[in-house]
């Protein structure tokens, strides 16, 4: 409504400016004009102005949200002292597993060249090529084995079971992680609404095709340039460049 | 044949020196950056490198470089065992004159395969 009568009164004006100019009234024409930009100033001006009020209000209501201090204050130090907390619990679940596996591998090796041992033995027993005194270091060697076994199955026992308990660290640092994305996500809207307010001047992305930066760990759902998927594709890539 | 590991995460570390361990590979060393890695492979006689490539520090690819750079140590076999993936860097890493490209996460068999590769070329 309101911009339909300013669309009128700039016909009019500009009707007006017409007719002066087609008359040769080249002075009154140039007092019309000024007063057509005069108002054209006056209207941005105020636009301006509008603008600055509300981007004035707007970093005030942010700086001067609670949220916002206790997010800088605490949560983003918190945030990065969990994070922490999530690299070393994985390396310990890690370095836990390693052990286990560690310690249990000579065992089972050790029980698999027993077996195989006493095997031999026994096949040679079965097909009755077996003299007494080889059968009594046999029955020797079936007990030592059966200690042997018992022993060593108590143990793989217990560090399997380690490599179970290690497991947990997923919960803990899942727990963890999901508290920091809620935080981002928080700070995300916060950002947003900032970026919204002081207009499109940061259209510029990061450029993920540079390889001077380095992206880490592919993220599904993350963009993150031109990356290969898996160990296949690196291979296509190397042979297409002679390797 | 002596191996130097090179990874910022000692589980890493611990991880390919285990599937080392079960090729056959005893003699390994580890590092946890270029900068500890590089004197390491100046005075210490090794015969093969497999590095990180994102490290504080001194990265892999820098390490690589100084390792081509260096007349002593030039023809050394270098393995990458990365999670970084884009293309551009496995083809800047090849620029460089890497010997084989592995991305994490890998399995034994992709690891023993690459350093298999590796070898019968150098051996060729």
């Amino acid at each position: 409504m309101l911009q339909g009568s300013i669309d009128e009164r700039r016909i009019d004006m500009a009707r007006e400016l017409l007719a002066l100019l087609e008359a040769g009234r080249n002075e009154q024409a140039d007092a019309q004009l000024t007063q057509m930009c005069g108002e054209m100033d006056a209207a941005l001006f105020q636009e301006v102005g509008r603008l600055t009020r509300e981007l004035h209000e707007a970093m005030n209501g942010f700086l001067l949200d609670d949220r916002v201090s206790e997010i800088a204050l605490h949560e983003i130090p918190d945030a990065a002292e969990r994070l922490r907390y999530v690299i070393t619990t994985t390396e310990q679940a890690a370095h836990a597993t390693l052990n286990a596996v560690e310690k249990s591998l000579p065992l089972a090796g050790e029980l698999s060249s027993g077996a195989e041992t006493l095997g031999e033995a026994w096949d040679r027993f079965r097909e009755r090529r077996m003299t007494v005194s080889d059968f009594k270091s046999m029955s020797e060697d079936i007990s030592r084995f059966l200690d042997l076994a018992r022993g060593h199955s108590k143990v793989l026992h217990a560090e399997l079971s380690e490599v179970l308990m290690a497991q947990g660290y997923q919960d803990i640092t899942g727990q963890i992680i999901k508290r920091v994305i809620k935080l981002v996500e928080d700070v995300e809207g916060r950002l947003v609404n900032l970026v919204r307010i002081t207009g499109s001047r940061y259209q510029q992305h990061k450029d993920h095709d540079d390889p001077a930066i380095l992206e880490g760990p592919v993220v599904p759902g993350i963009n993150q340039g031109s990356v290969v998927e898996g160990q296949d594709d690196v291979d296509d890539l190397l042979s297409s460049l002679g390797f | 044949m002596k191996i130097l590991i090179v990874d910022d995460f000692s589980t890493m570390r611990r991880i390919i020196k285990n599937l080392l361990r079960d090729l056959g590979f005893t003699n390994t060393h580890e590092a946890d950056d270029g900068n500890t890695a590089l004197p390491m492979l100046q005075s210490g006689n090794f015969d093969f490198l497999i590095s990180d490539w994102n490290m504080p520090g001194m990265t892999g690819i820098d390490l690589l470089r100084a390792v081509r750079a260096d007349a002593n140590l030039a023809a050394m076999p270098v393995l990458l065992v990365t999670a970084e993936s884009k293309r551009e860097q496995i083809i800047e890493a090849v620029q460089a004159g890497v010997n084989g490209y592995v991305v994490k996460p890998f399995t034994a068999a992709t690891l023993e395969e690459k350093i298999n590769k590796i070898f019968s070329r150098v051996a060729a």
